[in-house]
């Protein structure tokens, strides 16, 4: 038999990471590379830390941001900073506080790369393939699109790190999904990822590390890569990986934190090696066709629950989840989706707020009206993007249509900073999440692409974005 | 099994649970997800404590604030009940850990269902939260008999339910270590710095 072993993207990378490999009696202890951390899963690590009298090991593999729990106007006084509650503001106080005496660089406000965590790590260069990047969040499985093994933990895992930059840690199975085909004109990564979890249920994941792998997944770009790994958690997956290429060092080099020079081709030279090995074995392997795939929305309260823009809400599958489901959404099985009217459009989040996200919607809005009674927020990942999509003029097609430009954090996607939707408001949203209340207490939320964002703000129903292409 | 050495005094002391007898409280939805176990705009708090009165919230309460008389844990015969036993893929979602806190300060010590979501599940034993994975037929009689006084035994990995029967359930190893003596992971992984310190030395490339 041969000892040479092939091995997958995941094995590689969780390989190159174990300070002491795991045992029948105890988990691995894996190292991290890099550790995101946000205002809203970290004071109780903190505390932790204070308590123990224990520093934080490695601040310079730490990253600081301000998203959740942040307001998306401007903030230049700590009253800017109420407009969801002193609990909130406090939050982000104590976070500034945190780094400032632990020693951590925190993206604040003054900071051009301030913004949601999972969208500043790869705009600064700091996530890179074959490293472990954890954050108290479970989008972290976002970063999985640059090959780094990426995944969200809980505080208590946090304080973990902060004190040892190490995680204890069981291997994952491994899960390959194969998309091929070539997405027709109107579809995009979101519509893919949708069609992906409504294929494998919103439990397929679960105890698995996805690889997305095949030919769409080849010729998409970095930022929908990142929209489809964002996702994999929504498939109950601990974490999405792609395996890097010329799309992902191009997409790298020079930026802030990426290597430089002599040090920049060792580290292509070493990533070029990553990619799982031809025939490399996975534990479970589904594949999908994406040239028919149409338009994606959600009906239901959790993301398994979509259909292609055009069908019906689909007949009861029996359960009572199911039923309580189309309750809360107030639609019925067998009637089209499309015919709902709209409150609220958002386009956002860590899923769907990068500059093409933004550039999609926009043109789709440019020269348009966002419909009367809707009301559209428009809010950039971070601020850099915001800078970006503003010397392109995107806040100028946004803001005559209607809609309005913020300030960027997580926003609606959660609505913790004061930015929710109302009571029974049906709210089209570029986000990962329809669970009951997501968006706010009552808010019914339909997941969708930005371009079918976009086109539900103009006819004020789900529309079909085809139609405006 | 070979014990670990941990040291006490780095560590966060959690209760050692060995055995937990109780009622059983029924939630039958399947996917119930961290966002309504708690809401997100009660994630604004910078201590563990007090979430109790925020779990499951808009389930559990009305409009007016007062207690939903149709929610399972509302119910006089759920008062005290310690083992909540729920639909299928229970915990999706979120990586708050505040869903755990929220559980444990409510007074539940036990989730039982026939899938529970990794990252919940992770934060659960961390805090010594039993996440209990049961085939579909114990799941089964488990909710046709809401109320129904079981006991789960930590040392052997058993369930025993009312008519004496028992069943065993899946849990690492280590996991149930640490819940049985009541250990935190952190004294753990000190313990093993000067592997760390070795491996940020040798490791042929640098984050
Ligand atoms: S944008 Fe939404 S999903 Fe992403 S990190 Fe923020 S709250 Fe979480």
């Amino acid at each position: 038999m041969s000892n040479t072993k092939r091995r997958t993207l995941y094995e590689k990378v969780w390989s190159d990471h174990l300070v002491v490999d795991e045992s029948r009696d105890t988990p691995a202890i894996l190292y991290i590379d890099l550790h995101l951390i946000h205002e809203v899963t970290t004071p109780q690590a903190f505390s932790v830390l204070r308590s123990l009298e224990l520093p934080v090991r490695r601040p310079d593999l730490t990253l600081g941001t301000l998203d959740h729990s942040t307001p998306t106007l401007p903030v230049r006084t700590f009253k800017d900073l109420q407009i969801a509650g002193n609990d909130a503001a406090n939050q982000v106080r104590k976070m500034q506080q945190n780094c400032q005496e632990f020693g951590v660089e925190l993206h604040d406000f003054d900071s051009i790369h301030r913004g949601i965590v999972h969208v500043i790590g790869p705009e600064l260069g700091a996530t890179q393939p074959g490293k472990t990047i954890v954050c108290g969040d479970s989008h972290t499985s976002t970063h999985g699109a640059f090959g780094a093994l990426a995944f969200g933990i809980g505080t208590t895992e946090v304080g973990h790190v902060l004190a040892t930059q190490c995680l204890l840690q069981r291997k994952a199975r491994t899960f390959a999904v194969e998309i091929s085909g070539q997405l027709a004109h109107g579809v995009t990564a979101k519509d893919v990822v949708l069609a992906i979890i409504g294929k494998i249920g919103v439990d397929g994941g679960t105890g698995h590390v996805i690889e997305f792998c095949g030919d769409t997944i080849r010729s998409m770009g970095m930022e929908s890569r990142m929209t489809v790994c964002n996702m994999s958690i929504e498939a109950g997956a601990r974490a999405g990986m792609i395996a890097p290429d010329t799309t992902t060092f191009e997409y790298l080099k020079g930026r802030d934190n990426a290597p430089q020079g002599a040090a920049w081709k060792r580290a292509v030279n070493r990533w070029q090696a990553l990619a799982s090995d031809t025939d490399a074995a996975y534990d479970k392997t589904v594949s999908l066709s994406a040239s028919d795939l149409a338009p994606m929305v959600t009906f239901g309260t959790n993301p398994g629950m979509v259909v292609p823009i055009d069908a019906d809400v689909p007949h009861h599958d029996g359960s009572t989840s199911y039923k309580k489901a189309l309750d809360y959404m107030q639609l019925e099985s067998g009637k089209p989706l499309s015919q709902s009217p709209v409150d609220v459009v958002f386009v956002g989040s860590c899923t769907n707020s990068r500059l093409t996200d933004l550039q999609e919607a926009a043109n789709i809005l440019e020269g348009r009206k966002v419909a009367d009674g809707v009301r559209m927020l428009v809010v950039p990942g971070s601020q850099q993007i915001k800078n970006d999509a503003e010397a392109l003029g995107l806040h100028k097609i946004f803001t005559a249509a209607g809609a309005e430009w913020r300030e960027s954090g997580c926003s609606m996607c959660l609505g913790m900073n004061g930015d929710t939707v109302g009571q029974g408001q049906l709210s089209v949203s570029t986000s990962n999440r329809n669970f009951e209340g997501r968006q706010g207490v009552g808010a019914r939320t339909v997941l969708a692409s930005p371009m079918t964002a976009a086109a539900s703000a103009i006819e004020g129903r789900v529309a079909d974005p085809r139609r405006y292409l | 099994m070979r014990t670990h050495v941990v040291t006490s005094d780095t560590s966060i002391p959690m209760k050692p649970i060995k055995i937990l007898t109780s009622n059983t409280v029924i939630l039958p939805s399947t996917d119930i997800d961290t966002d309504q176990i708690i809401p997100a705009r009660f994630l604004t708090t910078t201590t563990r404590e007090g979430l109790g009165k925020h779990l499951f919230s808009e389930w559990r309460y009305l409009k007016d604030g007062s207690d939903n008389p149709d929610f399972a844990l509302n119910a006089p015969a759920a008062k005290g009940s310690e083992i909540l036993v729920a639909g299928n893929n229970f915990g999706c979602g979120s990586s708050r850990e505040h869903a755990p806190w929220a559980l444990l300060d409510f007074g539940i010590k036990a989730v039982i269902s026939t899938e529970i979501a990794d990252i919940f599940r992770s934060n659960s034993l961390k805090n010594g939260l039993l996440p209990i994975v049961v085939g579909p037929s114990v799941h089964d009689w488990l909710l046709d008999n809401p109320g129904a006084s079981i006991s789960i035994d930590v040392e052997t990995s058993k369930i025993t339910l009312p008519n004496n029967e028992q069943c065993t359930y899946p849990i690492d190893s280590f996991a149930r270590h640490c819940l049985l003596e009541g250990i935190d992971q952190l004294g753990f992984l000190q313990n093993h710095i000067t592997d760390i310190e070795k491996f940020e030395e040798k490791r042929s490339w640098k984050p």
